[in-house]
């Protein structure tokens, strides 16, 4: 069963298309414009029915579940990640402009909280009598079956896969199709990830008191938690035998990746980030660059004390004293989680596209035990190479480098 | 369309020197799995519509202070791993990757239940931060101190699946790598009475032995079954595993190609099966194509089931992989198991699953004392 | 406090000790009884629903729960009449 490939016979990946929705819009165009005018998507809840509707800023896409159905044309009921990731990965696949009926395709994605905003509803008639509550409302509650969902709208039937390690979750779904397509099994992958707002997520974090009461501010030395998130990203990773027969440019390479476990503790990263750091020097080492190659990192950073410190750190001595532009984009769209390796490998490929490094808003003052000041604003920069990093609970911490075609 | 059947053939090569090594396993499950008995000599049996797992003192495999936290689900997930790490003589793998299509429900029924009773308020973040999915691999990692890879997949009754062809992505890239892969799946009280109102179960059981007696419905089933796997060959393999394959919502021409197609691969004619061990369920309208399959290629093999030992979960094929892999190591089909028996003896073992209709998947074991 | 010491064990699932095997001035966190970053935030929980004291700041958790006894003092100075 077991054959390598050689080097000289494996196939690049590239990036044919992106797809994004989040707080700051429903395409890639608005995104851009968004990062454009520094116009952060925090604010307060307006879909999500909560105790706590008044009292968390979070990064909620400003569309109802109705709203999105309608836009979408699809049937009614289903679950908002799975109409968040309908809505990206429909994007991704126009924009790759491939046909991907023609060839070896899969679908690789990530999600967290999978169906959960519809079984929280069950949920609460359920527990008053088991036979209350609506099965509609759990017939989607697998995390798997938001990903049988977006398959059956792209018409995908070839592999399937959804990947759950918490806020890594994305990122490791687009490294596992660059895996799949290097080694020659799948012409055409895509991948991303995707997460609602729910009820469950916010209470959970909001009992581990990491959440901010205001919008947050990564990176800062004041920061005080993170803003909570939601939206869905896919790229649409292709082989060389598809560039060159579907001709046309590819927006990026998909050129270095790394997992790897802090092992330290179930939630809080070490605090000399090493689990962050040899995610980071690992993924430097598959893509042959060096740290002097990196020209924008886009950071993990949610906001909460622990992670910034720990990613800072590890950063800092990885990179030492000649940092790339960096900057943590959750500022704008709060955190994402299980989606935010994706939609942030959309920004990624978005600042290599434009030639741009995006800025880290509401920063003020950086951190005493590093001194690290982000990027504050927009700017039009030489971007070679960017480096994404997404660390989640359970320890998983990944990284990966796309990079100019 | 593309075809299924041309993605798949791509994930094997012609048949080479090399395959994938079973070193040691650890399995808990609804029957006897765990310590050094004989492969199934003594059957649990019982009624109702499902089977839980039969559990180990976990305390001999996990210190108390780690414990305290855990669910069930990780208590089955990590000792699992455990043991099969013990078995393969390994201590700290290169990499952790698990399956399970349910992820950790308990919890996540404690989180919510809280959640509503107090009305959002005052809530404890224990169960909610051991309801990730990614908690049994994150637990292992943690107590083995494990930095290196570290993944978790949940793609319904593809889980464990995923799981392996990651593996064997890896392995194809260095043989030598010692990789720690898993399935778990666990019933609580919630997810049974939900299930139930799906019309998932049989109405009535006497025994989980009678399961495939009546055609309506399967038996609710969990269990947590891990392996530890290299590319490179050893003196105490339980098994090699040859062939792996995805199909999802396939036709039945998708299906029956696709099995050809992989064992060709290998190198083998359908007749060349030893063994078949089916993921017949019990619910006739599940099994058809299944059953037909099994019927018009493998006739001439020898049959057995084993859903009716430990019910239908996604992960059930980690429980299969087991099980194929002890009748490999130990030359010998166990009566619980066997179902027509062509006395032929058993080099090889097929493993052919299916979840609901909607998910199948094949895998190709062989005995690694034939080579020897 | 062996009201307190049964609810810590309690909360914490600490099922392998009883109230009498923690000290009053014995540390919680670090050495002593080894609790992590998440025992002290059950220990919030648990000052919430047990005593309706609030602790508004986990920073202060280093401090409120450094031993039982710190806690108890803790819980007097801000119990609600």
């Amino acid at each position: 069963m077991l054959t390598n490939l050689p080097d000289t016979l494996k196939s690049r990946v590239h990036v044919a298309g992106i797809g994004v929705i989040s707080a700051i819009g429903v395409s890639v165009n608005q995104t851009l414009q968004a990062f454009q005018h520094s116009r952060s998507g925090i604010g307060p809840i307006n879909f999500l029915n909560t105790a706590h509707q008044h009292s968390l800023p979070v990064g909620e896409v400003k569309f109802s579940n109705d709203q999105l159905e309608k836009k979408l044309g699809v049937k009614p009921h289903l679950t908002r990640t799975a109409l968040l990731g309908i809505h990206a990965a429909r994007e991704a696949v126009a924009h790759a402009r491939v046909n991907i009926s023609n060839w070896r395709s899969g679908l690789i994605s990530a999600t967290t909280v999978g169906g959960m905003d519809k079984t929280e509803n069950f949920f609460s008639e359920f527990l008053q009598d088991e036979q209350h509550g609506n099965l509609h409302d759990v017939i989607n509650h697998e995390c798997g079956k938001s990903t049988m969902l977006i398959a059956d709208d792209l018409g995908i039937n070839g592999f399937l896969s959804t990947i759950n390690t918490a806020c890594s979750s994305s990122v490791n779904a687009i490294m596992l199709g660059a895996r799949l397509i290097t080694q020659g099994m799948l012409d055409v992958v895509v991948a991303g990830g995707t997460d609602a707002l729910t009820r469950f997520t916010l209470n959970g974090f909001n009992s581990l008191m990491i959440l901010d009461s205001e919008p947050c501010r990564p990176f800062d030395a004041t920061r005080n938690g993170l803003n909570l998130g939601e939206g869905a990203g896919f790229v649409v990773l292709v082989s060389d035998r598809v560039r060159e027969q579907e001709a046309f440019d590819s927006l990026a390479l998909v050129s270095g990746f790394a997992n790897t476990n802090d092992a330290f503790h179930q939630t809080a990263s070490s605090p000399d980030g090493r689990g962050p750091y040899s995610a980071m020097e690992q993924a430097l080492k598959t893509s042959g660059l060096t740290t002097s190659d990196i020209d924008y990192i886009n950071l993990h950073g949610t906001g909460t004390l622990n992670n910034d410190l720990s990613e800072g750190t590890a950063v800092k001595r990885l990179f030492g004293e000649n940092l790339p532009a960096l900057s943590s984009t959750k500022a704008f769209t709060g955190h994402t989680l299980g989606a935010s390796g994706g939609i942030e490998a959309v920004f990624s490929v978005m600042s290599l596209m434009q030639q741009c490094v995006w800025p880290n808003l509401r920063f003020a003052e950086a951190m005493p035990e590093l001194g690290i000041v982000p990027q504050k604003t927009v700017e039009h920069a030489s971007v070679r190479n960017v480096m994404s990093n997404s660390f989640g609970f359970g320890g998983n911490c990944s990284s990966i480098i796309f990079s100019k075609a | 369309m593309v075809s299924v059947e041309i993605v798949l053939q791509l994930f094997f090569r012609k048949r080479s020197t090399m395959a994938i090594y079973i070193k040691g396993m650890g399995t808990i499950s609804p029957q006897q799995s765990w310590g050094d008995e004989t492969l199934l000599s003594q059957i649990m049996e019982s009624n109702g519509d499902k089977l839980t797992c039969y559990e180990p003192e976990y305390e001999q495999w996990i210190d108390p202070k780690n414990l305290r936290r855990m669910s069930r689900i990780i208590k089955l997930g990590v000792t699992a791993g455990l043991m099969a790490l013990k078995e393969a003589d390994v201590t700290n793998p290169d990499g952790i990757i698990t399956g399970t299509g349910y992820g950790c429900l308990d919890d996540t029924g404690i989180f919510l239940t809280k959640m509503v009773l107090n009305e959002e308020h005052a809530l404890n973040p224990t169960p909610f931060i051991q309801s990730t999915h990614n908690t049994i691999g994150g637990q292992l990692a943690l107590l083995l101190q494990c930095q290196h890879y570290n993944q978790t997949y949940t793609q319904g009754a593809l889980s464990f699946e995923n799981s392996l062809l990651d593996a064997v992505l890896q392995l194809q890239e260095n043989p030598t790598k010692k990789l720690l892969i898993g399935g778990a799946d666990e019933i609580t009280e919630a997810s049974h009475a939900i299930q139930k109102r799906f019309g998932f179960f049989k109405k009535e059981l006497n025994s989980n032995l009678e399961l495939f007696n009546a055609p309506d419905g399967t038996i609710n089933g969990e269990g947590a079954s891990f392996t530890v796997l290299s590319g490179a060959a050893g003196t105490h393999d339980k098994a090699s595993i040859e062939a792996v394959q995805l199909f999802y919502k396939p036709s039945y021409a998708v299906l029956q190609n696709g099995i050809a197609d992989a064992l060709t691969q290998c190198g083998i004619n359908p007749s060349e099966v030893d063994f078949v061990l089916s993921g017949k369920s019990g619910d006739e309208r599940s099994d058809s194509m299944l059953k037909k399959a099994i019927a018009e290629m493998f006739a001439s093999s020898s049959l057995g089931y084993f859903k009716h030992l430990c019910g239908e979960y996604p992960t059930a094929s980690s429980f299969a992989l087991w099980l194929a892999a002890r009748i490999l190591h130990e030359h010998h089909i166990p009566d619980a198991v066997i179902i027509h028996d062509t006395g032929r003896p058993v080099k090889n073992v097929l493993v052919l699953n299916q979840y609901f209709g909607t998910y199948y998947s094949l895998m190709l074991l062989q005995s690694c004392r034939a080579t020897l | 406090m062996a009201d307190l010491k049964k609810q810590i064990i309690e909360a914490l699932n600490l099922k392998h000790l009883k109230p009498e095997d923690i000290g009053d001035d014995q540390p919680l966190f670090v050495e002593g009884l080894g609790l992590d970053s998440i025992d002290a935030l059950e220990l919030i929980v648990l000052l919430q629903q047990k005593y309706k004291v609030k602790l508004a700041n986990p920073q202060d958790g280093p401090t409120v729960f450094k031993s039982v006894k710190t806690m108890a003092e803790f819980i007097r100075a801000n119990q609600p009449a």
